[in-house]
């Protein structure tokens, strides 16, 4: 009876951990448009799915404080410090200045310079508002005319980059303490961490990049890879620390391929850029044929790589909270167990995406890598 | 109008991956039948290219997504 | 379009954390790790090397062992042969030896017995013939005294040869 009564608890918090970011904001919302007393909010349901929308889009993206939870009306959440580049050079502030404000209504001074956020994107400041009260242009589609400072805040996403880079830290020295004084098999911590070593060394290293140069590339992809697979199980985790999107997060994947693509153009062999501009065996007008294409293709494989961790992880965020959102949509508390359940069967998938996408990035670094080192040695055949 | 095509690309693009996965579930299938003992192998390289190919309609699904929210 | 434009502030951040990871960590904990993973791997393949050559080490010593029992063996065997045969030849030289003895002995014994018989017998003639002499004497001294007492007498004498 303990034993069957344990997974039910389970399952009630875990749905509530997933409930949390549509919290109140979202349920009082809901609970106006079932309100029949008030005329105006009967309107139809597209607009419930239009703020469902809008509130997917808001948690994918990156944000300038830690919000937590909405409490009646009053918004919970860390601040964190903002740091501009401007025309006067560096300025910082804490984010708590704008008061919840992501309309450009809130006006931060300092110095001669001036600004305001909108859509979590800091401008400098008009002179006057709007007639929204909104201190920033609008051009005629919409587009913001204002100029922007060049934004290196401390936002949620690096938060959880700097709490990914010390998870990964701990984890790294936790498990090479134990190598100090134990010359023998690993114990505790270290013997969970050092078959994923070994494995990263032998069967991704060694395998895609080849026995003479592998072994220089190991930390680069041991890190890579619990890199990102921290991120990523942060990213699942629903409430405070985690939660931000940051491995579905553009810039963070860009970085990551960046680096491998400079990885690749570095250490590339005067062999691989004979077959990337000079084809031989083949005629020359098609050796100027597949000049271009060959260069495009090292780019494209990074780019891949940027792209397939991005959709993946922000793709598996978009659905997790679209099958939260049914619930709001149908305005029904009937739709919720079907809702939790399949959630629940993404979430498990998730969990197991987040490895797979860790090692599938290393593998692809390792193997583009090893493919722009290698060198032919069977001219002959081409 | 926009949210509908953007919907219809979507459903498009995982199309091609429903294939694209059922095709490599169903050769994996196969080929741990016939060598039960190399399953652990072929469940490996099964993943992997699944992953390709779910990357591939992930691509699929974030142009669509994009085309829903063109700001 | 929001979604995939990469913001700067992250990018650089990431990429400056990253690298500052890469480099620590590639530093004071991976190569450690890896460095200690290699030395017990080389430990072991060591160990084992060892253990295969104690192994073989042992093999070679038990071989040689036996080896060493086989030749004692057949050295003993080759001893013991040679005494068996030693003994053997002593016994049938001596038993030669005794035959001959033993001929000799014979021989003599059987020459003896030769020369006793001859003896023996030329006395029985010596004594037939001076018996006969005898009787013949007394036969012819009472033939000539009366035939029929003769002839008693010849008779008695005769029998008293019989009876002796």
């Amino acid at each position: 009876m303990k034993i069957a009564r344990k997974p039910g608890k389970l399952l009630i918090l875990f749905s509530l951990l997933l409930a949390a970011p549509f919290t109140v904001r979202s349920f009082y919302s809901s609970a106006n448009s079932l309100d029949t007393t008030d005329p105006h909010i009967t309107q139809n349901t597209e607009e419930q799915e239009e703020n469902i929308n809008d509130l997917i889009m808001h948690h994918i993206a990156d944000s300038h404080d830690f919000h937590i939870l909405d409490w009646k009306d009053h918004s919970i959440s860390i601040p964190l410090p903002v740091i501009l580049y401007t025309k006067e050079g560096l300025v910082t502030f804490m984010s708590n200045a704008f008061h919840h404000d992501d309309h450009g209504r809130v006006v931060v001074e300092k110095g001669s310079q001036r600004f305001v956020k909108y859509h979590e994107k800091i401008y400098y400041a008009s002179e006057k508002a709007d007639s929204h009260g909104s201190f920033v242009n609008k051009g005629d589609d919409g587009a913001i005319l204002n100029d922007k400072p060049i934004d290196i805040s401390i936002t949620k996403n690096v938060f959880s980059l700097f709490l990914t880079a010390l998870l990964v830290v701990f984890i790294a020295f936790k498990s090479a303490s134990n190598y100090k004084t134990n010359s023998r098999a690993p114990k505790g911590f270290a013997s969970f961490i050092e078959p994923i070593l070994v494995f990263i060394r032998d069967e991704i290293a060694l395998q895609n990049i080849g026995e003479k140069y592998y072994e220089r590339f190991v930390p680069y992809l041991i890190t890579l890879f619990f890199f990102i697979w921290i991120a990523n199980m942060l990213g699942l985790m629903p409430v405070f620390p985690g939660g931000a999107n940051l491995s579905g997060n553009i810039a963070f994947t860009m970085s990551l391929a960046l680096l491998t693509l400079i990885l690749m153009i570095f250490n590339a062999s005067g062999d691989f850029w004979k077959h990337t501009f000079w084809m031989p065996g083949v005629p020359v007008p098609m050796k100027l044929l597949l000049a271009p294409i060959e260069l495009i293709g090292i780019f494209t494989k990074p780019f891949a790589l940027m792209i397939r961790l991005f959709a993946n992880m922000t793709a598996g965020h978009i659905v997790i909270l679209s099958l939260i959102g049914l619930i709001f949509i149908f305005k029904s508390v009937a739709v919720a167990p079907a809702s939790i359940l399949l959630t629940l069967f993404i979430y498990l998938i998730k969990v197991f995406i987040s490895l797979l996408q860790a090692y599938i990035f290393t593998l692809l670094s390792a193997l583009f890598i090893g493919q722009t080192m290698a060198t032919h040695e069977h001219d002959d055949h081409h | 109008m926009v949210g509908s095509i953007a919907a219809i690309g979507a459903g498009l693009a995982v199309l091609g991956v429903g294939l694209g996965i059922g095709r490599i579930g169903g050769s994996a299938m196969e080929a741990i039948a016939r060598q039960p003992e190399a399953s652990g192998k072929i469940q490996t390289a099964m993943l992997i290219a699944a992953a390709f190919i779910e990357g591939v309609g992930l691509f699929g699904i974030v142009a669509a997504i994009l085309g829903n929210n063109p700001k | 379009m929001e979604l995939v434009t990469p913001g700067f502030g992250l990018f650089i951040w990431t990429l400056i954390t990253f690298l500052l990871l890469v480099f620590i960590l590639g530093k004071f904990a991976w190569k450690p790790i890896l460095n200690s993973v290699k030395e017990r791997e080389k430990n072991i393949e060591e160990a084992l090397y060892a253990a295969e050559k104690a192994r073989q080490e042992m093999q070679n010593l038990t071989n040689e062992n036996e080896k060493l029992l086989k030749e004692a063996r057949s050295e003993r065997d080759a001893i013991l042969k040679e005494a068996r045969e030693l003994k053997e030849k002593i016994l049938s030289d001596a038993k030669e030896a005794a035959k001959i003895q033993g001929e000799k002995l014979l021989s003599e014994a059987r020459k003896q017995i030769e020369n006793e018989k001859m003896a023996a017998i030329n006395e029985l003639k010596n004594q037939v013939a001076s018996l006969s002499i005898e009787i013949a004497e007394k036969i012819l001294q009472k033939e000539l005294e009366d035939s029929k007492k003769h002839e008693e007498f010849a008779s008695s004498i005769i029998n008293k040869v019989m009876i002796n």
